[in-house]
């Protein structure tokens, strides 16, 4: 397989230096004038498919396309997205009011919904990766990526904290993955066309240069909208209530363990024998 | 003559790897509380001085006064916004944490951050693409320079003292070779610039007071036809910023061979110390003296320059030759512009420190954020700082606009701007002085010690009420050029 084209979807998400506020009716969290950035996850996948170019030439890697789902504020986060090295954007336009209040997210859509629009540009633009975060850092939700595998029906490996494309081997164009699980490192080899989504320590991303953020100016962005793409945008769930976790609570020095265990039982931590 | 140049290689860009060394901050909840961002790979830092990053005071993300400016109606752009977010994040992970280390040790980081810059971008804001600028324009070269003196007031003057002072000139006046020759590895954090005007007798009263001079001098060559003139100059320079480092500088000279009826002549040249006659043997004549012991910026290498016969080609005179006056004052309206910004940064790096302090100093039962009087004072140096923000970008606007409206004949737009850039400067030193005492005052007794930040804020602060003119030149100035427009003739 020569003239590969990847597909990098990335979220415009709350700054995560920003001190987050939960708003006062426990609707959500407070986004007016909260500094917006591009979700760490998706700089790292950004990273990795610039790299993937970089490693296997770009006669081989014919096409880099960052998709964003979301308001039109994430045409910044597309800049970005070209800034750092992509060629071209995809725009799913989401109205503000699409779906109602979704908690933590910026964006007013769910995971399944942007799996799905996602998948339909996969098959528009005949992608054959598809890099992804492997959550954003608002909802943590980690649902995208899996999702938008299941949909295609192809191949998924998550949370990678290392990927080598291979060209020549005897089941085609393969990408081994080396997964980071609880019980430790999980290596995984796929057939592309294939989804993978990006660990903390698959690499760090590059900045974006001033001189490539002015070139990026001039990359294009297609818009689309989810009546073209036949997304459903109906949420399957409702946000009850989002409230900050309680307070952490002073501890309290016990004198001995007969203390302690008194303690325990009376807070419910030990069953009572 | 040009002796050719050493071509260093160009390091390839590089994943800039990030230093995340934050207090004050509280982690967010999600999975990437855990990160840690290490060093990137070493550079040539091998120099012993080059510690450990100390503490960084902001998070890199936002500001207290940006709603301003950068909010989706505000008056800076999406591109602008991106630039600005580019530069503080490079400031925040490579500059910051080295601000204190910087002025302990009153060391220019060159092999540390020039490169870095160059790759970045900065360095060029207003130099044209071809020479590897930006081709920008006043707004965003002010943007970079507010960013970079947040993180080190004395980096941001280093900063503006290559990128404004010295790279700004030579792309306004200099000749195409000239250009070629110097701008690309001024751009590319190669070579560092400056520019030598004051003297230690030609202060306030520049032009009034120069003694550099530089004559005239046939050089009859080897073939008998061809005679050649070249410049000898003589004097010495004072209080040049980036003096020890430069490669490449704007010296103005008197010119007396070149003077009209009573009207004394001045000169610009583009000095390059390596590349003088008999720079080999360290016979050019061209001498760094002192490095000066500053109160504040220190780490912005500021010296004597002496020159003793000190020859240069017909090829480096800058500008017309006699027309230096015009050259230094046209400078002047864009440096005090551009260096406006540098105590902004100032008064947002103090905003950066005071305003997590108060919230977990606590006194009489409670944070002493609480108080009012403590209250007012935040008040003070918010307010202030958002104003002063809002006359530099808008001056800087108006200028840009207009400057690219008029193309050929922008110069002259600038000169009509004069009162304008002096006076933003002029209130926005004078007002970073005030707020920086006013944080150390936030700080109690923690302000008068060299832990805390504050100190150093205060005493880079009062430079820039006596760099690029000091506060009573330019009131003199703005109150000359105000009622020249009502006297009656």
């Amino acid at each position: 397989m020569n003239n590969l084209r990847i597909l990098v979807a990335v979220k415009r998400v709350i700054d995560y230096a920003v001190r987050v506020r939960v708003k006062p009716d426990g609707s959500g969290v407070d986004v007016a004038h909260v500094k917006m950035s591009m979700n760490p996850f998706c700089e790292i996948a950004v990273e990795e498919a610039i790299r993937i170019r970089e490693r296997l030439g770009a006669d081989r890697v014919r096409d880099l396309v960052a998709v964003t789902v979301g308001p039109e504020a994430n045409q910044e986060t597309l800049r970005t997205a070209l800034a750092m090295g992509m060629d071209r954007g995809i725009h799913v336009v989401v109205p503000e009011t699409a779906a109602g209040v979704t908690g933590g997210s910026a964006t007013p859509l769910e995971p399944l919904a942007v799996a799905q629009a996602l998948q339909r540009v996969a098959d528009r633009e005949s992608a054959q990766l598809i890099v992804l975060g492997k959550q954003a850092i608002d909802d943590d939700c980690n649902q995208t990526g899996q999702l938008l595998a299941a949909r295609l029906n192809w191949p998924q490996g998550t949370f990678a904290s290392a990927v080598a494309l291979d060209w020549e081997s005897p089941q085609g164009a393969t990408a081994t993955v080396t997964r980071e699980v609880d019980a430790g490192l999980e290596t995984v080899r796929l057939r592309l066309p294939c989804v993978i989504t990006c660990d903390l320590r698959l690499n760090t991303p590059r900045y974006a240069t001033l001189p490539n953020i002015m070139k990026a100016k001039k990359k294009p962005i297609e818009r689309l909208t989810l009546q073209e793409l036949e997304v459903d945008p109906t949420p399957r769930y409702a946000w009850k209530r989002v409230s900050e976790p309680s307070q952490r609570r002073a501890g309290v020095m016990v004198s001995d363990v007969n203390e302690l265990l008194t303690r325990l039982r009376a807070d419910g931590c030990l069953p009572e024998n | 003559m040009w002796r050719p140049l050493l071509h260093l290689a160009r390091r390839a860009p590089s994943a800039h790897s990030l230093n995340h060394y934050l207090v004050h901050t509280r982690l967010p909840r999600s999975s990437l509380a855990l990160r840690r961002r290490v060093h990137s790979e070493p550079l040539a830092e091998t120099s012993a001085w080059w510690g450990a990053p100390g503490t960084v005071y902001y998070d890199g993300a936002s500001t207290h006064a940006d709603s301003i400016l950068t909010h989706e109606h505000g008056a800076l752009d999406e591109t602008r916004r991106a630039l600005r977010d580019a530069v503080r994040r490079f400031a925040h992970d490579h500059v910051a944490p080295y601000a204190a280390l910087i002025d302990a040790s009153n060391r220019f980081p060159r092999e540390q951050l020039w490169p870095r810059l160059g790759e970045l971008g900065a360095l060029g804001v207003t130099a044209s693409p071809e020479h590897g600028g930006l081709g920008l324009g006043y707004t965003e070269h002010c943007l970079v320079m507010e960013e970079l003196s947040r993180a080190s007031a004395s980096v941001g003057l280093s900063y503006g003292a290559h990128s404004n002072l010295c790279v700004q000139q030579i792309e306004r006046h200099g000749t195409a070779e000239q250009k070629q020759a110097v701008l690309p590895r001024l751009c590319r954090g190669e070579w560092v610039g400056a520019l030598a005007m004051s003297e230690t007798g030609a202060g306030s009263d520049v032009l009034g007071s120069m003694r550099t001079v530089a004559r005239r001098e046939r050089v009859a060559s080897a073939t008998a036809s061809a005679v050649s003139e070249r410049w000898v100059l003589n004097g010495g320079k004072m209080w040049i910023t980036n003096g020890p480092d430069a490669d490449a500088l704007v010296v103005y000279a008197r010119t007396p061979e070149l003077d009209m009826a009573d009207k004394p002549a001045f000169t610009a040249f583009l000095v390059c110390p390596r590349a003088l006659d008999g720079a080999d043997a360290g016979r050019s004549g061209y001498r760094v003296a002192q490095k000066l012991h500053k109160l504040g910026m220190r780490g912005s290498n500021t010296c004597e320059l002496l020159f003793e016969d000190v020859r240069l080609p017909a090829s480096a005179v800058l500008g017309e030759p006699g027309r230096g006056a015009h050259v230094l004052m046209s400078g002047l309206d864009s440096e005090r512009l551009v260096l406006s910004a540098g105590p902004l940064g100032i008064m947002q790096a103090c905003l950066d420190v005071v305003l997590p302090y108060v919230a977990q100093r606590q006194q009489f039962g409670r944070p002493i954020g609480e108080l009012p009087l403590m209250q007012a004072k935040l008040a003070d140096m918010y307010a202030t700082l958002s104003s002063s923000r809002a006359h530099t970008y808008t001056v800087a606007l108006a200028l840009d606009t207009a400057m690219r409206e008029s193309g050929a004949s922008g110069a002259a737009r600038l000169r009509t701007y004069r009162r304008d850039c002096a006076a933003v400067i002029l209130q926005n030193a004078e007002r970073a002085t005030q707020v920086a005492l006013q944080a150390i005052q936030a700080l109690g007794g923690n302000g008068y010690v060299d832990e805390y930040p504050a100190g150093r804020l205060l005493r880079d602060a009062k430079l820039y009420e006596i760099g690029a003119g000091t506060s009573e030149v330019r009131r003199i100035l703005i109150g000359r050029e105000l009622y020249e427009t009502v006297r009656s003739s």
